[in-house]
């Protein structure tokens, strides 16, 4: 696996990032997608990546889940050389992502969905028959270790809020060997309340100690929950701030653009007349972010 | 917090099992096989006399065991129309090769059984294929098969039937696996009966208790997402068509075993009689949910409400009005748990 001397050398243990993007570049065709894009993602903390629409969040989660190979730079698990063929490959290495979709079946009950495809079994030859008492007695754990008492395993996903579909995803993700979770906008969907019951498990994930890649284009959902911020635009990096480097009007100003969202306030002005208070309050915005 | 525990436990155990009798997909048909059995019962010493009743779970049980594979091939998501034709294909196969081509009467049932494997594998595949739906895959699949029943038929035998099966050596010994009956309080019950109650009880299994059970709802519920956590799709949707070409093999034979003689005509329109059975029982035509118990019960209302009406001495031209409030009281009510099930709250 190693093909390149590993750069940090570090007491065993201490302070190695689960993962390290360096310089990762991917074209497709003549389209440059990524372009020397670097950040750290450290066990216990939370990664966030920011950006718009096309800014290459997509490219990013699929490079990281094995999806595409990048052309250019590298990805270090614990310090070491990685390469992801496919998404098992990822899998193996701890990296579980959990798409929008969230795989999951709806008419199906949770603890179903909840091992759909890697049902664990118990019984010989013909007998064999999926344990569905361990499967239960599993998803009600897993899923009050994250800190959700669900009411009833038997319960269709489907019937379950976003938030709470979202939870089963990453607890099943977490169940099956995850240290580091990507979750690829997982409070898009979501009202205001089911987005914060996810920072929830975001924080609960993290304080579990696990690694998360929190993908969001809401830097008011990111902020609070992040240590770590990589920005961008169009395949580009914004740039990669700690915490303590940023502020949120920092991040918010960077993320929108700050001047093109000044030109925005003074039209949507301009064509409602006085009352708009959507032009006024972002008027108001920019205003106080410089 | 083990006292939160526990309390969240009882008020699951309060508000669950009604909520969990209610929602099992063979609810309502177990109802309706309730409500259809007093009504007849008590209008008719006939249909409640074991004899009445060997009659009606005759006619069940021919149906039934097709409905069964048939629902779990819908839970997985498609349909068979050629299921009703394949019963013919798979009985006058073992026919003509016993009678006409003189091969053993065992080897020519095994051959049967591979042919149906054959064509349920060719059905699944072009489904999993093209991605076409299985209605026209399947469609295309029914005519071809009653073309070449009736084809083949006419060429080998000049007649539109294959007969003497009976003349056949070792047709008595395959006449006691599918064609013979026993007696339970003077009257007489075909053997169809338990095979029917033994397969339900099989694929009811299969669904609810196996890794395979749980694949088939998903492949039927959410066919991507299904894929994408390594569910093989393709393989369990296949299976299912073959499945179904096998149940189809089994009741094929058994018609031709019971009377010795079978029409090349055979089993064509019965492909619908399985699926409304099946949704009766509970199945969504949409797929992901289902169940084959559900399935049988279905065909035990088809059944009983066929005989029924004529021990009460009805007009039986009454008969199709009835499967089709039937059908549409069974889809309504199937519409709603779906809605109740996949009812999100954000």
């Amino acid at each position: 696996m190693t093909d390149i001397e590993v750069n940090e050398v570090t007491e065993p243990g201490t302070d190695v990032p689960l993962l390290e993007i360096r310089d990762i570049t991917k074209t497709f065709g003549s389209v440059i997608s990524l372009f020397e894009i670097s950040t750290t993602v450290r066990a216990g903390q939370v990664t966030c990546v920011l950006g718009d629409n096309g800014a290459g969040k997509s490219t990013f989660i699929k490079v990281l889940s094995g999806v595409h190979q990048p052309d250019h730079g590298q990805l270090l698990v614990d310090g070491k050389t990685a390469r992801f063929n496919t998404p098992r490959d990822a899998l193996d290495a701890g990296i579980a992502t959990v798409f929008q979709d969230l795989a999951m079946v709806p008419l199906m009950a949770i603890w179903r969905n909840f091992f759909l495809g890697s049902e664990p079994t118990k019984g010989w030859g013909p007998f064999k028959r999926f344990d569905a008492a361990t499967a239960k007695k599993i998803t009600r754990k897993e899923m009050a270790d994250m800190g959700i008492d669900i009411r009833d395993p038997d319960q269709p996903v489907g019937t379950l809020s976003g938030g709470e579909r979202q939870s089963v995803a990453i607890a099943r993700a977490v169940h099956f060997g995850a240290r580091l979770l990507i979750l690829d906008e997982p409070t898009s969907a979501l009202g205001v309340k089911q987005a914060g019951v996810v920072l929830k498990y975001i924080v609960q994930a993290r304080d579990r100690g696990l690694g998360v890649i929190f993908i969001t284009h809401n830097p008011h959902h990111a902020y609070p929950v992040g240590d770590r911020f990589l920005l961008l635009k169009r395949g580009r990096s914004l740039g990669d701030f700690a915490k303590s480097e940023i502020s949120l009007p920092e991040l918010t100003r960077l993320m929108a653009g700050g001047a093109e969202l000044e030109q925005l306030a003074h039209e949507l002005e301009r064509e409602s007349g006085e009352t708009s208070d959507l032009g006024r309050e972002l008027l108001q915005d920019t205003e106080t972010l410089g | 917090m083990t006292a939160a525990t526990v309390t969240a436990d009882e008020r699951v155990a309060h508000v669950g099992v009604l909520r969990r009798v209610l929602l099992k997909p063979e609810f309502g048909a177990l109802i309706g096989a309730v409500v259809i059995f007093v009504f007849f019962a008590a209008q008719s010493d006939v249909f409640r006399s074991m004899a009445g009743a060997a009659n009606w779970l005759d006619v069940s049980s021919t149906l039934g065991l097709m409905a069964v594979p048939v629902a779990l091939l819908m839970i997985g998501g498609h349909f068979d129309l050629s299921a009703g034709v394949q019963t013919g294909t798979a009985g006058l196969a073992t026919g003509i090769m016993t009678t006409y081509w003189g091969l053993q009467l065992y080897a020519s049932w095994a051959v049967s059984l591979a042919l149906m494997l054959v064509i349920g594998f060719i059905n699944g595949f072009l489904v999993t294929r093209t991605g076409l739906p299985s209605f026209i895959i399947t469609l295309g699949m029914f005519l071809g098969l009653q073309g070449l029943n009736l084809g083949l038929t006419k060429q080998v035998t000049n007649t539109v039937q294959v007969e003497n099966l009976d003349l056949v050596p070792g047709y008595h010994s395959l006449f006691n696996i599918l064609g013979s009956t026993f007696t339970l309080g003077h009257a007489k019950f075909q053997i169809a009966i338990i095979w029917w109650i033994g397969f339900t009880v099989v694929a009811s299994w299969l669904l609810l208790k196996t890794r395979f059970g749980n694949w088939i709802f998903a492949t039927g519920g959410e066919p991507n997402a299904s894929k994408n956590v390594g569910v093989p799709t393709d393989r369990t949707t296949i299976s299912l068509f073959m499945m179904t070409s096998a149940m189809a093999w089994f009741v094929g034979n058994t018609q031709i075993v019971r009377s010795g003689t079978i029409q090349a005509q055979v089993g064509i329109g019965q492909e619908l009689y399985f699926i409304v059975a099946a949704v009766i029982g509970g199945c969504l035509l949409t797929g992901g949910y289902g169940s084959a118990i559900g399935a049988s019960l279905g065909a035990l209302i088809f059944g009983m409400t066929q005989v029924g009406i004529i021990n009460v001495n009805w007009n039986s031209d009454w008969f199709k009005l009835f499967v089709g409030v039937m059908l549409l009281l069974a889809v309504l009510a199937n519409q709603y748990v779906r809605r109740f099930a996949e009812n999100v709250r954000r």
